[in-house]
């Protein structure tokens, strides 16, 4: 990536998840590209990626590297709070009876 | 409003050189290529800059964005392909000189 060394592509074709499909669908929402309000750009997504920290970049999944940065993206335009996004994370939690 | 645009100041065939510079920010031109000098190919249209769409500003004005050709010689130390062989990086003007 970037012009460094890199292991071999693997060309296969991938399943999404469901929760994948919902995140790409959330995507192309906040975009706007469907007539509703834009509320963020392709690029503050890939800003928001290239500021994770090598090591979560790593470790994360393609959709896993979005969500987090949609979310960031959604903090940083006050579309919601860390206060909101906490409190809904205990409450799902919660629901899932863990 | 119409959006505002930047004029194109280059053409099919100009040589130019990628600024050498690394700031902060969202930035498209890729590190490996900046420093370095090719020829425009040709001229894609103009876009919203994306240095500033990151950072939740407008993006206006428009930047024209060229396809440029560079030798993979030129590019890679020690690259052992054929000398003729190149590589196209689409480039917005403001990092172009």
């Amino acid at each position: 990536m970037g012009g460094l060394p890199a292991g071999k592509v693997e060309a296969t074709e991938h399943d999404y998840a469901q929760w994948e499909r919902r995140v790409d669908a959330l995507m192309v929402l906040l975009s706007g590209v469907r007539g509703g309000t834009r509320l963020m750009t392709v690029d503050e997504l890939r800003k928001n990626i290239e500021t994770l920290p090598p090591d979560a970049y790593e470790r994360m999944s393609y959709y896993e590297r979005w969500v987090t940065s949609i979310t960031q993206t959604m903090i940083q335009r006050g579309v919601i709070t860390t206060e909101e996004l906490g409190r809904k994370m205990e409450e799902i939690e919660k629901r899932g009876g863990k | 409003m119409a959006a505002s645009e930047m004029s194109a100041r280059f053409r099919p065939g100009d040589r130019v050189r990628v600024r050498k510079a690394y700031p902060l920010g969202h930035i498209r031109t890729p590190f490996y290529i900046r420093g370095h000098s090719g020829v425009v190919e040709r001229l894609c249209g103009s876009f919203g800059n994306p240095e500033e769409l990151a950072q939740m500003r407008s993006g206006e004005p428009k930047q024209p964005l060229y396809r440029v050709r560079f030798l993979q010689k030129d590019v890679w130390p020690g690259y052992r392909g054929d000398a003729r062989d190149v590589l196209e990086v689409e480039i917005f003007q403001h990092w172009l000189e």
